[in-house]
């Protein structure tokens, strides 16, 4: 109300207030606060009215009420008499799940697609165009869908499925693999374990200096991995087989026992992997290419490999472009996997669908739904910053 | 520069425009005629329409519903039987038809009705946030749903939940079950019941969840699944349009009551009659035997229920006047183009139809079942 040019700060002399560029920055941008402030006013007081109205209350309460219905898979303890709050836990955990190692396949995906692009061999880099558009231009959803129906669904039956040995299998009810099971000698193991890492690691760092000082590195580098096997191999003996492998075995309707990786997670990670992929691909190249070709030219007349090449002065240059898109990448990875809703896996937006549903609290849940989403981008944001940061202090 | 400075000067006017507005005072501070108020004045009923959103309980739906000349009616849209898009791209079925009964009710006209296809997750907020006038989408009524969704009107039809599993697997009973991979669609009360139902027995079964009920059937069909649960009616429907319906058994057991009927939204009490009463009028008027062929006879009854109910007067006084705030003739106009309950059921459901239902508890009270109309006077 009082941020009018009248009434603000005294103008010098000569120039006029409304020209004088000091004050000018500073009120826009307490207009703009204003507007944005009274735009985010508006729309929750109209909210609150609204649900007044309607007679519905805005509480988070019904998070310690018994859910009651069941999640098909779950990292934790689930069952239906947890509460509201495990669902939504259950729900959170399902889409990390799926986002962290959908991240780490679409960037190597990604990394291989982004070279092949660039390849010299005229099939690869066709293949790889094709796939990269293809994979771009059409729906997510879509490829979903095929994904789930046409291929995981179409997947043999149980009585035909397909097995490797007794130890894998593979039907339309999902991938079974042994699961590794903790025995008592595991964790004198890991301790053992653990002093082979540091020993390997030793020796790494000794042959490095010894390297630089211009010594001979004595192999100590091979010399503390060998020992690292060495030790573990020791150590498994004498602790008589810290783990055992539980094999899935087949009952009447489905395959008990081991790891089990359903068909749901899978579709929805295979159809994140490669359409984020085909977008990762692009971005490599772009960074690849934006190397200038000096670089290389003065990398090949030093002599170094093609390997080599690529290695130590190309992806150094390229990273600190390919790192700001990237994470716009990673982060519609994690957002995109709310598509999880269409083909049933319980991801936290199906699971918070659910619970909108059974409590009659829509605005509160998508609230919460919300929230753990953005916190989930910024996160990944600050962590990719971070790297982006240490990227950006190599350059010269 | 001189660019730069005007779109800041641009905002400098558009922030107090607002801030006038938010004031809610913008006259006192600014000569009258100055376009800052011009376009206060615009801005403004736009904010008191938006934090109004809701014309209904101030005016009534019923007055909303005659001003549009339209019913919008939330229904399924993928059940077969209940409310399914026929090859013409018409919407057929029970559901469907009380949907146009009561716009026959309100309207006159059992045409002017916009049917809203809505998910089982949708259709809570649908009726909520006031979009849909009914909601009539096989949604069974539970007491949650009655103080937060919408108000439950007479129950349609009376249903149970009951288990399809295919015909290899060999299952008779729910023990049979055990360990097997159940679908079920999110958001029902089935779903809720199913956990419920085979926690009580100690069966262990896995369940695979989906949004949409499409997905459910062709997941089930396509042998993610061993079994598939919902209410009867639905399943005996969806079973109709399988490939091979034959290889399919539903399970004798029932799990649950399921009540389905008509939702209006909360907090409209006249509303609430009107389509409370328009079920009841299709359940009286076969009580009374009025189908849709003979309605219009009924003009000449001489059976005083008949002539209240039809809104007729032997001697040319005032019809019956019921309070709803509809016309007098209104049970002819949702007879004669509807048709009765009977009709409606036989219809969409009866022998005939591929479903085939018996009435069985969806017969009137007179002949066993649990259908009855109170006292239209």
């Amino acid at each position: 109300m009082t941020s009018g040019p009248p009434s603000s700060t005294p103008a010098r002399a000569s120039v006029p207030l409304w020209r004088d560029l000091r004050v000018l920055r500073i009120a826009g941008q307490v207009a703009v606060l204003l507007v944005v402030a009274i735009i985010v006013a508006v729309a929750a007081r109209n909210l609150l009215t609204a649900m007044d109205q309607r007679g519905l209350g805005f509480g988070f309460n019904f998070l310690n009420r018994t859910a009651g219905f069941e999640i098909a898979e779950s990292p934790i303890p689930y069952s239906p008499t947890s509460t509201y709050a495990g669902a939504f836990l259950t729900g959170l955990l399902n889409t990390l799940f799926v986002s962290v190692v959908g991240i780490v396949l679409a960037t190597l995906l990604g990394l291989v697609v982004g070279v092949a692009r660039l390849s010299s061999n005229w099939l690869v880099n066709k293949i790889a165009a094709g796939y990269v558009e293809l994979m771009r231009n059409t729906p997510l959803l879509v490829q979903l869908f095929i994904i789930y129906f046409a291929v995981f669904l179409q997947l043999p039956g149980i009585a035909e499925t397909l097995r490797v040995g007794d130890a894998v299998f593979l039907n339309q009810r999902g991938a079974f693999v042994p699961a590794p099971q903790a025995q008592p000698g595991f964790g004198t193991w890991l301790a053992i374990l653990a002093v082979g890492v540091l020993v390997a690691i030793g020796g790494r760092a000794l042959a490095r200096r010894r390297d630089a000082r211009g010594q001979s590195t004595l192999h100590l580098g091979t010399v503390g991995l060998v020992a690292f096997l060495a030790l573990a191999a020791i150590g498994w003996v004498a602790t008589g087989g810290p783990i055992e492998f539980e094999l899935p075995v087949q009952e009447r309707f489905n395959f008990v026992g081991g790891l089990r990786l359903s068909p749901e997670f899978t579709a929805l990670l295979t159809g994140l992997v490669i359409y984020t992929a085909a977008f990762i691909g692009e971005v490599v190249r772009g960074g690849i290419q934006a190397v200038r070709r000096g670089q290389l030219e003065a990398a090949r007349a030093l002599g170094l490999s093609e390997g080599q090449v690529l290695r130590l002065i190309v992806f150094p240059q390229a990273l600190r472009i390919i790192v700001p898109p990237m994470t716009s990448q990673y982060l519609n990875l994690a957002k995109n996997s709310s598509l999880a809703i269409a083909i049933g896996y319980p991801d936290l937006f199906k699971v918070g669908q659910t619970m909108a549903n059974q409590t009659g609290q829509p605005v509160p849940v998508m609230i919460l739904v919300m929230g753990t989403y953005l916190a989930i981008s910024l996160v990944t944001s600050l962590l990719m910053n971070l790297y982006n940061r240490r990227v950006q202090v190599l350059e010269r | 520069m001189s660019r730069r400075v005007l779109s800041i000067i641009g905002l400098l006017v558009l922030a107090m425009v607002v801030t006038a507005c938010g004031d809610q005072a913008p006259a006192s501070e600014q000569p009258a005629g100055s376009p800052g108020e011009s376009a206060a004045e615009s801005v403004a009923p736009e904010e008191t329409a938006a934090a109004t959103p809701a014309p209904a309980p101030a005016e009534g739906r019923l007055a909303l519903v005659r001003e549009r000349d339209e019913l919008i009616c939330g229904v399924n849209g993928s059940l077969p039987g209940f409310s399914f898009l026929d090859e013409n791209g018409d919407m057929t079925g029970f559901d469907a038809d009380f949907c146009r009964a009561l716009a026959a009710a309100v309207l006159g006209d059992a045409e002017k009705v916009e049917f809203r296809a809505l998910s089982t997750d949708q259709r809570g907020p649908a009726l909520q946030t006031g979009e849909v006038d009914v909601l009539i989408r096989n949604t069974t009524w539970t007491v949650s749903r009655d103080t937060s969704w919408g108000l439950f009107a007479p129950t349609t039809f009376y249903d149970g939940q009951a288990i399809m599993v295919n015909a290899s697997v060999g299952a008779e009973t729910l023990a049979d079950l055990e360990g097997a991979t159940v679908c079920v669609q999110s958001g029902t009360t089935t779903e809720l019941n199913l956990a419920d139902a085979f926690r009580e027995i100690g069966v262990d079964i896995e369940t695979q969840v989906f949004a949409d009920l499409d997905p459910t059937y062709q997941a089930y069909e396509e042998g993610r699944c061993d079994a598939v649960t919902s209410d009867r009616s639905q399943l005996v429907a969806r079973r109709t349009v399988f490939a091979n319906p034959d290889d399919h058994v539903i399970l004798e057991e029932v799990l649950s009551k399921e009540p389905l009927g008509p939702v209006a939204p909360l907090g409209d009490d006249a509303w609430f009659n009107v389509v409370k009463w328009t079920v009841f009028a299709t359940i009286e008027a076969e009580e009374l035997g009025i189908t849709s062929e003979n309605v219009a006879d009924q003009a000449t009854s001489e059976n005083p229920v008949v002539q209240r109910f039809v809104g007729v007067t032997p001697d040319g006084a005032d019809p019956f006047d019921s309070g709803l705030g509809l016309e007098p003739d209104w049970v002819v106009d949702v007879i004669s183009q509807v048709g009765n309950y009977a009709e409606i059921y036989e219809r969409n459901l009866g022998p005939g139809t591929p479903f085939d239902l018996e009435r069985g508890l969806n017969a009137l009270w007179t002949d066993g079942g649990l259908l009855y109309a109170p006292p239209y006077r």
